[in-house]
This record gives structure tokens, C-alpha cells and sequence, in this order.
């Protein structure tokens, strides 16, 4: 005989597992929700006109030529700087100074710079890069700010990669008489690739969706050149669809839909990479 | 072989000196911010910048209170967290004990896309999509205010809550759990006596970094807030945050060393201090937490 209470226990708990499934579902209709929204706003304004035109007063000859061009310069110079340096702070934390103070001491550290908000490193790069080693507001300044912002995703993922690979991958290269750096080099860094190459593209795929920090160092001027040196002046996507939602006309807010297709576009197709090797990786390397 | 030895000795140097970088990030955040709020606290004292009500440095009339900022700060930071909290950990629970592998393979991947959205896409949704969406059912709801940002951040930061209370709940041993049932408690008695208390500084961690994501968030409000310092926790009027202050004159012509370039470095360090504080506890907690864990 099943008594009373166990029967509302079981009701009550079949109800909580419906709720947990609607509180899940909430986040995946919200975001189609938008992903909708934005289509069928922007999609019309997608042409041949807004992807080489430069940008303008009248909203619909205004193009998105600069601040594309801009996003993938800055894209690049970030991973030149941010990923040698993200990566050999990795490799010191985990292969060599594992144990001692001064490592604890950094990764206390990074743990902290990974909570600091990006617009901290707008103010950080406004007076360092900009002011007193006189970038100006060039592409350089924006890249060398949305590395610091990225290096702890950076070290974080790299350290998860390296920490993944076995002892026994080491050892074997030990045996075989081979230096500490050159097992790192030879047997270490190349099986832990996939996993570096994941964390990369998602942290580089952040940087590129950043606004804030590049609006404190002045990026947002009216911008009517291709950059085509790093100490140009730039603009960005993300700044450029900011800078359109900050007007009142409407033809400015359907270019502002239309450039978030662009740059959701670019960030999906980052996530899309990044998930992929990190599926293809984690299939085929079995230790 | 000292050739060799030589190399490697400064390959480890290199490496060394590039995990210094991120120590002097944080000495060049910290001198930054406290040189220039030092000139900032000359001119205007501390007693002024903590206790006025109003935050006028732009205006003739100036008034230099943090009060404004830090209310509207903390107003669309509880919002967001009002949000993501609940629904982030019902969807840990969920997707932890109730839901089948199969759903559950399908819905996490989506719901980590909505932590892969720029935030300025996020900002045109509260303006563009959430603000007059709310309107319809609350008319006085001005077209810039607080709760939509508001909403939206915690949409935003439900992936975070979700993830790290998801590892949290994970790394509860299964006997815990056969424990419970074997006395013949359900899953959902399980879920609220057994496991959310064993898993309680893992939850706590994750809100904890909510608040502190949510007080540095930047472009949803600065887009659909409405960027006026009003001493208010009404969410239903234009409010300014310390972030979206910071970009408003930075938008602006501001002379590099006036009063008002120094304000953005003294709302600077506000914030700073207040995420570091949060996130230093999060971290004390999480390192007690990984020495006692079962």
C-alpha cells in the first residue's frame, strides 16, 4: 500500500523535473528568439553595398567595409601576440615551476585578472599603450589591450591541455635521452594541440566580440580609411554596431542588425571550429 | 653537454618572463588606477566621493557622489541575478539528475552558445527586443531602465551560473546519492536535503562570480539604460552604472589630465575594488572547497 505522502513526494517530484526542463528549454527558445528577431530585421540589408562601402551619414550608403577589415586585423595581431605568450606561461606554470611559490603566487594572480571587467583594461591601455608608449588609438593599441584581456583564458585552457596529456608520454621521451624542453616540444606540445588550438580560437573568438575596453581607448571615431598598417587608426564590429544603436534614425538601427549578423556570424563560425577539433581531438586521442 | 644546458636554461627564462606579464597586468591595473584616482581624491575628498547623492562631474554645477552609479550598479545587478540564479541552477539540477543523456547532449552545447554572444548584441536585444516587449504589460516603463538591461544580463550569465554549479553537483560521489535513495527519499528530496548542501560552496562560487560578472558588464547597459546617474532603485527610469559612465566620456571630448578624465579612473577603482573583493572570496572558497571535497 502506497501511502499519501509518498504519492504527493512523487507528484512534487515529477513536477520539479518538468520545471527543470522548461527552465532549460527558456535559455535555447530565448535564443532563437533573437537569432530570429535579428534575421528578419537585418537579413534585407545584407548586400554586396554593405560590405564595401565605407561608412557614411546616410544610413543607406553607410557600409561595414572598415570596421569588418578592422576585426580581422585586430583578430590577427591579437593571436600574434596573445598566443606565444599565453602558451609559454602555460608551459612555466605546469611543466616547470609546478610546485613553488612563485608559481602559486602567478596563478592566484591569473585567477584574479580573469575576474577583472574588460572595461578595467580599457582604462589600463588608455594610459600604458595609448599615452605613454604613444600608439595612439592604432590597431595595435586594440590588440595589445584584448590580449592582456584574453591571456588568463588563454593560460587556463593551455594549462587544462598540457594537464591532460600522461606522464608516460614524458617519460618515454626521457628515456630516449631527450631534454626537458625538447620532450616539451617533441612529445608534450604536439599531443596537446587540439586542446590548445580549442581554447585559442575561443578566446580569440571573445576578443573580437569585446567592445568596451576599445571605446575607453578612443576607437570609436568616424572612420573613413582601410587600415592597412598597424598603427592605423580603426573601428571594429562590434564598436560599429554600438556607435549605429547610439542613433536615432531607424535606416542606422537596420545596419545595426545587419552588422550583428556579420559579427554573429564570424563568432559562431569560431565556436563552430572550436568545437569541432575539440570533439575530433577528444575522439581520436584514446590514452 | 653545456651548449645544451645553456639553451635550456634560457628557454626557461622565456618562459618564465612570460608568465611575468600577468603580474605586471595587475601592478599596471593597480598603479594606473591608484595614480590617477590619487589626483582625483586631491581635488574632491573621499568623505564627498562616498556620501553625496549626486554625480554631476560633467555639468557647471559639479557634484562627484558614487552613490548614483553604485545604485544603478547594483540595481541591474540584482536584477541579473535574480534571474540567472534560479534558472541557472535548475538547469544544473536538470541536466545533472533528471534529463537523459540524449537531451542533454543536445541542450548544453545551445545554452553555451548564449555565453558566446558579443555583449553589444546583447544590448540590442534589452533596446531593441526586451524593452518594448516589457512595455506592453508595464506602460510606465520609460524606453531606457533597468530592468531590461537588467533581464537581459542574467540571460546572459545563465551559462555561467549553470556550468559551475553543474560541476559542482558532478563531483558529489554517487554513494551520496544511492544513500538517499536507498533510505526511499525521490529524486527531488535528494536533489534539495542531499545534494545542493553538499554542493552548497560550489553554488555559493558560482553566485558569487554571477554579482561580480554582472557589476562589470558594460555594453547592455550602456545601450539600453539610458546613461543618467539617478539615486534610485526604481528599476523603471533611466539609471547609469560606474561601467557605463566610464564609456560615456570616454565617448566624449574629454582633456587628458581635467577633473573629469580623472572621475572615469575614481569610478574605475570603485568597481575594481569591488570585483576584486568578490572574486578573491569566490577563490578562498573554491580552494577550501577542492582540499575537503570528497
Amino acid at each position: 500500500m502506497i501511502s499519501n505522502s509518498v504519492k504527493i513526494n512523487r507528484f512534487k517530484d515529477r513536477i520539479f523535473k518538468w520545471y527543470g526542463l522548461l527552465s532549460t528549454t527558456i535559455g535555447v527558445v530565448i535564443l532563437f528568439v533573437f537569432l530570429y528577431t535579428i534575421i528578419k530585421e537585418g537579413w534585407d540589408r545584407l548586400n554586396w553595398q554593405f560590405f564595401t562601402s565605407l561608412p557614411s551619414r546616410r544610413p543607406s550608403s553607410a557600409g561595414i567595409l572598415v570596421p569588418l577589415l578592422g576585426t580581422f586585423w585586430i583578430m590577427i595581431l591579437t593571436t600574434i601576440i596573445a598566443v606565444p605568450i599565453g602558451v609559454a606561461a602555460a608551459i612555466y606554470l605546469e611543466e616547470y615551476g609546478k610546485k613553488d611559490k612563485f608559481a602559486s603566487f602567478i596563478e592566484v594572480n591569473i585567477a584574479n585578472l580573469a575576474g577583472v571587467p574588460s572595461i578595467i583594461y580599457g582604462l589600463l591601455a588608455l594610459e600604458i599603450f595609448v599615452r605613454i608608449m604613444g600608439l595612439g588609438r592604432s590597431l595595435l593599441s586594440g590588440a595589445f589591450t584584448l590580449s592582456l584581456l584574453i591571456l588568463p583564458i588563454v593560460i587556463v585552457s593551455t594549462r587544462e591541455a598540457l594537464k591532460s596529456v600522461p606522464k608516460t608520454i614524458r617519460e618515454a621521451s626521457y628515456a630516449l635521452g631527450a631534454t626537458k624542453w625538447k620532450t616539451i616540444w617533441n612529445a608534450v606540445l604536439p599531443s596537446a594541440a587540439g586542446g590548445i588550438l580549442t581554447g585559442v580560437i575561443l578566446a580569440i573568438s571573445r576578443a573580437i566580440g569585446e567592445t568596451a575596453p576599445l571605446v575607453v581607448i578612443g576607437a570609436m571615431l568616424y572612420i573613413t580609411t582601410i587600415p592597412t598598417h598597424p598603427l592605423d587608426d580603426f573601428s571594429v564590429l562590434p564598436i560599429q554596431i554600438y556607435n549605429w544603436l547610439s542613433r536615432p534614425q531607424k535606416g542606422f538601427i537596420e545596419n545595426a542588425t545587419a552588422a550583428i549578423i556579420v559579427l554573429l556570424a564570424i563568432t559562431f563560425i569560431l565556436n563552430g571550429i572550436a568545437i569541432y577539433l575539440r570533439n575530433k581531438w577528444q575522439n581520436k586521442v584514446k590514452w | 653537454m653545456p651548449r645544451t644546458e645553456l639553451k635550456e636554461k634560457f628557454i626557461e627564462f622565456l618562459l618564465k618572463a612570460s608568465a611575468f606579464i600577468s603580474i605586471f597586468t595587475t601592478i599596471g591595473i593597480l598603479y594606473v588606477l591608484l595614480s590617477e584616482s590619487t589626483d582625483f581624491f586631491k581635488e574632491v575628498s573621499i568623505v564627498e566621493f562616498l556620501t553625496d547623492k549626486q554625480w554631476t562631474p560633467l555639468f557647471t554645477e559639479k557634484h562627484y557622489g558614487i552613490l548614483p552609479l553604485l545604485s544603478g550598479t547594483l540595481l541591474t545587478s540584482f536584477i541579473a541575478v535574480l534571474i540567472a540564479v534560479p534558472i541557472g541552477l535548475s538547469i544544473a539540477v536538470y541536466l545533472n539528475e533528471y534529463s537523459p543523456k540524449k537531451i542533454r547532449k543536445i541542450l548544453k552545447p545551445t545554452l553555451e552558445v548564449l555565453a558566446a554572444i558579443p555583449t553589444v548584441v546583447y544590448g540590442y536585444f534589452a533596446l531593441m527586443v526586451v524593452t518594448p516587449f516589457l512595455q506592453l504589460f508595464i506602460p510606465s516603463l520609460s524606453g531606457f531602465n533597468a530592468l531590461s538591461p537588467g533581464i537581459v544580463m542574467g540571460i546572459m550569465i545563465i551559462p555561467l551560473v549553470a556550468s559551475l554549479s553543474e560541476d559542482a553537483l558532478y563531483a558529489i560521489p554517487y554513494s551520496l546519492r544511492e544513500a538517499s535513495y536507498g533510505m526511499g527519499a525521490t529524486k527531488l528530496q535528494t536533489v534539495f536535503r542531499v545534494l545542493i548542501p553538499s554542493a552548497s560552496s560550489g553554488i555559493i562560487v558560482s553566485i558569487i562570480l554571477a554579482i561580480s560578472r554582472a557589476f562589470g558588464e558594460t555594453m547592455i547597459v550602456a545601450i539600453a539604460a539610458g546613461q543618467q546617474p539617478n539615486f534610485t532603485f526604481n528599476p523603471l527610469v533611466p539609471i547609469e552604472t560606474i561601467t557605463t559612465y566610464i564609456v560615456q566620456v570616454s565617448l566624449g571630448d574629454v582633456v587628458q589630465g581635467s577633473i573629469e578624465y580623472k572621475t572615469i579612473y575614481a569610478a574605475g577603482i570603485a568597481l575594481f575594488v569591488l570585483t576584486f573583493i568578490l572574486n578573491n572570496i569566490s577563490y578562498y572558497i573554491r580552494k577550501k572547497y577542492q582540499k575537503y571535497q570528497l
